[in-house]
């Protein structure tokens, strides 16, 4: 399993361009102070993680969730995150845990429980991450009550997310360079239906 | 400097080349001589394979999987792949081919490549640079170039490795004219002073013919309809030129004539005192500007990139508020609704009223069929869905469409999605038609299509406005042209 | 919006010139010893040495302030959350007392440390300096380093394209008003769109890489080879010296305290 040059240009950019949604859109949980950093909030963070589990889909190759969620968080860090370097920290750690899940799999299995899976393998890379680093004085319960939020959030937003984008992707033959390209579940036409 | 290379720079017999995982062979019966120090302008109607015979040439088709070949392509007497290292290719879209950020450093990526020392680095680009006229220090940042200064720099890289073949894929479809004049010059020094081989593959050919010695002609399909030098080729060949929809150097194109008894024109559309800046900028692209958008008319907006005319287009078409004035609907646009401007519309109002069509078609797409896309402006605009889907279905027939009825608008070829986008934008039958750039980079039957398309909207008696740098398109089309930037 | 980085002011000065490894390794260095403390006097000392090197920065006043206010705000915020939620730590025994106010101070000065280190070395890195350094000194895989830089450059494109493909949709008649389901849809399409681009564009980036040769199997040399010069040992060392200090410190005051446990 070499890495072409387009898996890796791919795998990086799809990290940028969430990186850049990302931006765009504030959603910088842990900055610029607007959050309160209440537990409930978390139900949002698995769109953060994105990157880590749709990237394997898409390239199935060993490290591309690493590589994507890393280059997602690389954006916020160079367009000036307060969190600096620990942006790209807690992208390895997301990545990592999707990572681990499809390593598992051996990088051969690619279906919906596995990607729920990776989802939730994310969402426990960024609980370790934050709460060694944001939550470390508090109460282990509520760290636990963060946990769980993030674990649906993950499970869903990434995990089902990732799955939907997938399939909405591959009809539009901009993935006809990899084998998701060819195979893989049934196509979705879109969120807009002319209705 | 090496050995000079052989006398025969491609040889093609019979060859064939079809990507994996589609059923039509994109290059067929290709039998195909050029010899060292030919300069070769390569012509052909889209879909003749001209963009994979390029491909095919630079040696980017070694990998297993990519697609089946048939026939026997050499390069300087080798296959491809093996020769790659003596060709160089510079693509279409300036920025698609720019790897770093700084303007030496790009230019130093492919030198990298091959394990130059570092030492011989810098010279061989600082002589690659000079070779194309360049006119900035290495440290330029390269996303402050324009086009044309980026294509002279995807033209100077491949220079630094000084290839024997020079293979350019519409370097300046992209492009204005200025910026295709730039592209033009550079290739032309570098012409003077080394004699290499070069296949070139461009829509509009008059500007290119001082540089090339031969014209090859690919037929859709396979083979070759015509080879010869250009006083040759282009003599006596109109009907077969039009027939296959290929650029001839004179093609000026022709609005059809006007009914006899045309709408009276009626304002649909006006600006007060209209400005915009962008942020950066010391100068505004445009101050106080009144314009008037009016029916039964074809307005033009030209200037080069950068000028402001996207920007001009979508205010034009409500799409964000003006930094400064106002453009605000007439009567004869939207009964009622005098006065108001246009970027406080609902969007359902303003799809009804104004259609846009952008320069990237994928911008607009919504669906996954071209049925859906084309029922869902009128299913907006307060259709029902029996009405719009016969609408979408009229629409589709006029517009050649119906045979991609079904598919998927991301899979369709550029003058498809051209096409599709303009009549997504029509299918709401809105009175006034903003429209940024409908000709990049056609071929020219689409651009034909388009322009008797334009023509027959306007003389219906909807307000036309075209932001534009395609000279032929003014001047075959425009009522009325405004220059941008303002004061130039 | 400008999708660009804020521009360095005086690039001459010692960080910006600095190298990127360098940088790199004195503010993990930095972070490493504030994630590992949990008293309030090692990072609030680290701070005060990062505090230097913010007048070493080569970056605008304004700039700074853009860099730290946030910050301080955030740090603030969680500072309060954790002692307002301060539980007892794992491992330690049942009923100790639970020090909230020396708690929330350490923790926000903990996270400050640890965040203003790395956004400092951040702005004074150039992307393509960085990579030649991982690529030089430390190994990085030259194909993945060089892939990845690539893509950065689009950076401000995909910015500008997410905001065009705002507009078209609004051109189709497609915008969100007040209801947020539609809003929800809306910024999916707008998704799907951007990232069909962002696929396009890359594939199209990695043929013209592979045009000049970059998926050859031949060794890659730099334009730009790295080098350490003293100064660059010399911000390492200072760093260095810098964590021990400031835990040396802690200690003499009777503080200091490791983060689990």
């Amino acid at each position: 399993m070499r890495w072409r040059t387009i898996d890796i240009v791919v795998t990086a950019a799809l990290g940028v361009a969430f990186g850049v949604v990302f931006w765009v859109w504030g959603l910088v949980f842990s900055a610029v102070g607007a959050g309160s950093f209440a537990p409930p909030l978390y139900i949002l963070s698995g769109v953060w993680l994105i990157p880590a589990v749709l990237a394997p889909l898409i390239v199935r190759l060993p490290g591309a969730g690493l590589l994507a969620e890393f280059m997602a968080a690389a954006v916020s860090a160079l367009l000036g995150s307060v969190w600096g370097l620990d942006t790209l920290a807690s992208g390895l750690m997301q990545g990592a845990g999707a990572e681990l899940v499809f390593a598992l799999g051996l990088y051969r299995r690619w279906t919906l429980p596995v990607t729920l899976l990776a989802g939730a393998g994310a969402a426990i890379g960024e609980w370790f991450h934050d709460m060694t680093i944001y939550f470390v004085e508090v109460d282990f319960a509520i760290q636990l009550t963060y946990g769980a939020w993030m674990l649906v959030s993950g499970v869903i937003i990434a995990g089902l997310g990732s799955w939907y984008l997938l399939r909405v992707l591959r009809p539009t033959g901009v993935l006809a360079a990899f084998p998701s390209g060819r195979s893989g579940p049934e196509p979705v036409s879109g969120p807009e239906s002319a209705s | 400097m090496g050995l000079a290379p052989p006398a025969l720079a491609i040889e093609a017999v019979s060859w064939g080349w079809r990507h994996a995982g589609r059923s039509t062979w994109a290059v067929r019966h290709l039998d195909l001589v050029v010899q060292s120090g030919e300069r070769v302008l390569l012509l052909g109607p889209s879909g003749s394979g001209k963009s994979t015979l390029l491909a095919g040439l630079a040696g980017l088709f070694d990998e297993r999987g990519v697609g089946e070949s048939e026939g026997q392509l050499r390069v300087f007497g080798e296959a491809p792949a093996s020769s790659r290292s003596r060709c160089g290719l510079v693509l279409q879209d300036p920025e698609a081919q720019l790897v770093m950020s700084r303007a030496g450093d790009d230019v130093a990526f492919g030198l990298e490549n091959r394990g130059v020392p570092t030492n011989e680095i810098w010279p061989r680009v600082r002589a690659a640079l000079d070779a194309v006229g360049w006119a900035y220090g290495p440290n330029r940042p390269t996303d402050q170039l324009s086009g044309g200064e980026q294509q002279r720099l995807a033209l100077a890289g491949v220079l630094a490795l000084e290839p024997d073949l020079l293979l350019l894929d519409e370097p300046t479809a992209n492009l204005d004219p200025e910026g295709a004049g730039l592209v033009r010059d550079a290739l032309a020094r570098v012409l003077d002073h080394r004699a290499t081989t070069l296949v070139l593959v461009e829509h509009r050919v008059a500007e290119w013919l001082p540089l090339v010695t031969r014209v090859v002609v690919l037929a859709a399909g396979g083979g070759i309809l015509l080879d010869g030098p250009p006083s040759e080729v282009f003599v006596g060949h109109d009907e077969l030129f039009a027939r296959h929809g290929i650029w001839t150097p004179d093609h000026r194109g022709q609005r059809p004539a006007r009914p006899l008894l045309a709408p009276q024109p009626e304002s649909l559309i006006v600006t007060e005192q209209l400005s915009a800046q962008p942020p950066l900028a010391d100068r505004p692209l445009f101050a106080r500007l009144d314009l008037v958008v009016r029916s039964a008319e074809a307005l033009a907006i030209v200037g080069p990139n950068g000028s402001g005319k996207s920007t001009l287009a979508h205010l034009l078409g409500g799409l964000h508020r003006p930094q400064a004035g106002q453009v605000s609907a007439c009567e004869a646009l939207a009964p009622g609704h005098a006065g108001s401007a246009v970027w406080q519309w609902p969007a359902r109002r303003l799809v009804t009223r104004i259609g846009s069509v952008f320069q990237d078609p994928e911008h607009q797409f919504l669906t996954g069929r071209v049925a859906d896309e084309l029922a869902l402006g009128p299913m907006r605009g307060g259709l029902p869905e029996a009405d719009a889907r016969r609408r979408a279905l009229e629409l589709a027939e006029r517009l050649h469409l119906d045979a991609v009825w079904e598919a998927n608008p991301f899979t369709l070829s550029g003058g498809e999605q051209r096409r599709l986008s303009v009549a997504t934008a029509l299918a709401t039958a809105p009175r006034a038609l903003i429209l940024d750039e409908p000709t990049f980079g056609q071929d020219r039957r689409t651009w034909d299509e388009m322009l008797s398309l334009l023509a027959g909207l306007a003389d219906s008696g909807r307000g036309v406005v075209l932001a534009t740098h395609d000279r032929a398109l003014v001047e075959a089309l425009a009522d009325r042209t405004l220059h941008l930037p303002l004061g130039a | 919006m400008q999708l660009r980085r804020p521009a360095i002011a005086y690039p001459t000065a010692f960080l910006p010139a600095a190298n990127a490894v360098a940088k790199l390794g004195a503010a993990l260095i930095v972070m490493l010893v504030a994630f590992l403390s949990r008293d309030p006097v090692t990072p609030a000392i680290l701070l005060g040495g990062v505090g230097v090197a913010m007048i070493l920065s080569g970056l605008r006043p304004a700039d700074l302030v853009r860099l730290v206010g946030p910050l301080l705000v955030a740090a603030t915020i969680l500072g309060v959350l954790n002692a307002l939620l301060a539980g007892t730590p794992v491992g330690s025994s049942p009923g100790a007392d639970v020090d909230r106010g020396t708690i929330g101070l350490a923790l926000g000065l903990r996270v400050a440390a640890i965040a203003l280190g790395g956004s400092l070395a951040l702005a004074t890195m150039d992307p393509a300096d960085l990579a030649a350094g991982l690529i030089g000194h430390l190994h990085v895989p030259d194909r993945l380093a060089i892939g990845a830089l690539a893509s950065l450059r689009l950076i401000p494109i995909l910015g500008a394209e997410w905001r065009t493909i705002g507009l078209a949709r609004r051109a189709r008649g497609v915008d969100a008003g007040r209801n947020p389901v539609a809003a929800l849809r809306l910024a999916l399409g707008a998704l799907v769109t951007l990232l069909v681009s962002a696929i396009r564009r890359a594939t199209r980036l990695a043929l013209a890489m592979d045009a000049r040769g970059f998926d050859s199997r031949t060794t890659r040399t730099l334009a730009r080879p790295p080098r350490m010069r003293p100064a660059d040992w010399l911000l390492l060392a200072a760093s260095g010296a810098l964590g021990v200090a400031a835990v040396a410190v802690s200690m003499a005051l009777g503080r200091w305290a490791l983060i689990f446990g």
